[in-house]
């Protein structure tokens, strides 16, 4: 059961209480969104049993990455021209620009592919996922769907995972595609670098546990960015402020936890 | 079938329901009625678990429903049909679809089947037409009429109507209480409705319930009810111009 019930409670009378309070308010959301996000992976292997639930997979992909492929697709390429200028306009100092390929192939599938890619959906696909499971929970379409003993969790929550876990880590090598393509254009055109040297000195380097890892990294943003904006939908309450507020969190929490479990990955993949 | 032992519900701080002890029997037409802000549909959503008491139980035949969750919750649920005020269609599905949702998702049913099953549920609200349409492209009473049509497509025991005719022209909600009536007396279906008119109410109920301030002031058949000398009930029957003799005719001075 989602619970949508508001809860009320004293105001709390000193600061100590005030942070308790939200210290207890925070661990509980944690807590349900945690259980939301698990009972929704557990239903994704059920999606393809039913040919129903494969039609409603395939058009959730489409939303989360056929719809965000115009704005990849400048994002990945700008990161990638960014990274080969800033890179290289410090390493032309050297006489070492011809290492542009390596700094950009590593950066991109390491961090930015993922991150920008995690940035990206969290504001074209999270948002509008927010918004639109919180009109569903205020206009009482979330309750009808309990009185009619369907699980929103299976039925909403569940296609979005499974097509965000899917589409993220796509959209991701699809942005380190256009982001070292990107930075080769900077590196012949701006810094002297030869296509050919740029791509195979950024090949050389980079190992296939990058490529790994970044996948990784960006199938956990999708499922981060899901789960978050599922549980502030399924949490709104107040109408239309509180579909705004639920939008505006989902933003705010599924950058902040991107930024927190790309820190956490590095760490556990790369050793100092 | 229904039993309400003792409930209260605090909500935002005042006691929306208080101490409230009642039963509904199996096959009864049990109608709550009261003005605005009583707690008529929150006294309706504590019968489905959709809110929780905060004090006392309430119980579906042996099932204290109040106490459950997970998986034997949904299964209890799957005994009801229930009608929300606005409808809650789900806009991206075509009427047809809205209706067919609890027969695709929850019973075996062949797509044939479900197709005849849907086309009676709108031939019985009169939408037998508007199937291909969106709920974006009915009006607010017609999504109403297709609410009820998903309530009842699985045959359920106990339907909850919360207001099935506000918003709805005179005739439209007598087609409507006609229907509950009649799903009552066809199939003995146990039906719980919430509404302020008082009209269609003495139409259909076996038995009408006043709430007022978070408790019933009457609980009566119709025509105990119409006769009552409670203050609160005179007041909201004279409101509908509703005398111990039956409807008035008032004449209106401009």
């Amino acid at each position: 059961m989602i619970t949508r019930e508001p809860v009320y409670a004293d105001v709390p009378t000193d600061l100590v209480s005030s942070i308790w309070r939200m210290t207890i308010v925070g661990m509980g959301e944690i807590g349900r969104a945690g259980y939301m996000t698990v009972q929704a992976l557990i239903a994704i292997p059920l999606l393809l049993t039913n040919p129903r639930s494969r039609i409603v997979l395939v058009r959730q992909m489409y939303a989360v990455g056929i719809k965000s492929l115009p704005l990849i697709t400048v994002v990945g390429m700008f990161t990638g021209m960014i990274l080969a200028l800033q890179v290289g306009l410090e390493l032309r100092r050297y006489n070492q620009e011809v290492y542009i390929g390596p700094a950009v192939m590593l950066s991109l599938l390491r961090e930015m592919g993922p991150f920008m890619s995690g940035i990206v959906l969290t504001a074209c696909v999270g948002s509008s996922m927010a918004a639109q499971i919180g009109t569903m929970t205020v206009n009482d379409e979330i309750a009808a769907l309990e009185m009619m003993s369907i699980s929103p969790v299976r039925f909403l929550m569940a296609p979005r995972m499974a097509a965000m876990a899917i589409m993220t880590p796509l959209l991701s090598f699809y942005t380190c595609v256009l982001g070292v393509i990107g930075g080769g254009i900077i590196g012949l055109t701006q810094l002297n670098v030869p296509w050919q040297q740029y791509i195979s000195m950024a090949m050389n380097i980079a190992e296939m546990r990058d490529l790994y890892v970044g996948l990784l990294k960006a199938m956990v943003f999708g499922i981060v960015v899901t789960s978050v904006s599922c549980y502030e939908g399924f949490t709104t309450t107040q109408g239309a402020v509180g579909v705004g507020r639920a939008t505006r969190f989902s933003v705010v929490i599924s950058i902040l936890l991107i930024l927190i479990f790309g820190y956490v990955i590095t760490r556990l993949f790369y050793e100092l | 079938m229904i039993r309400f032992d003792h409930v209260t519900k605090r909500l935002g701080g005042r006691d929306v329901i208080r101490d409230l002890s009642f039963e509904i029997k199996k096959g009864e037409v049990f109608v709550i009625v009261g003005p605005s802000g009583t707690g008529k549909s929150v006294t309706l959503k504590h019968m489905v678990r959709l809110l929780t008491p905060t004090s006392g139980s309430v119980w579906i035949e042996n099932d204290e429903i109040s106490a459950m969750d997970g998986d034997a919750l949904e299964h209890l649920r799957e005994r009801f049909g229930y009608l929300f005020q606005s409808g809650a269609l789900l806009g991206w599905m075509t009427v047809a679809d809205n209706i067919a949702l609890p027969l695709r998702e929850k019973t075996n049913c062949s797509e044939k089947e479900i197709e005849t099953r849907v086309a009676e549920a709108l031939q019985m609200v009169g939408l037998e037409d508007e199937g291909d349409k969106f709920p974006s492209e009915i009006s607010g009473g017609m999504q109403k009429r297709v609410g009820f049509a998903r309530a009842i497509v699985r045959r359920p025991e106990i339907v909850l109507y919360d207001e099935p005719t506000s918003g709805l022209d005179p005739i439209t909600s007598r087609t409507i209480d006609r229907l509950i009536l009649k799903l009552n007396t066809d199939l003995g279906i146990t039906s719980v409705v919430v509404t302020h008119d008082l009209q269609g109410a003495l139409l259909i109920a076996d038995r009408i319930a006043m709430l007022m301030d978070g408790h019933f002031v009457e609980v009566s058949d119709p025509k105990t009810f119409v006769a009552s000398d409670e203050p609160e009930v005179r007041g909201f029957l004279d409101a509908q111009f509703i005398s111990k003799q039956g409807l008035v005719t008032v004449h209106v001075e401009r």
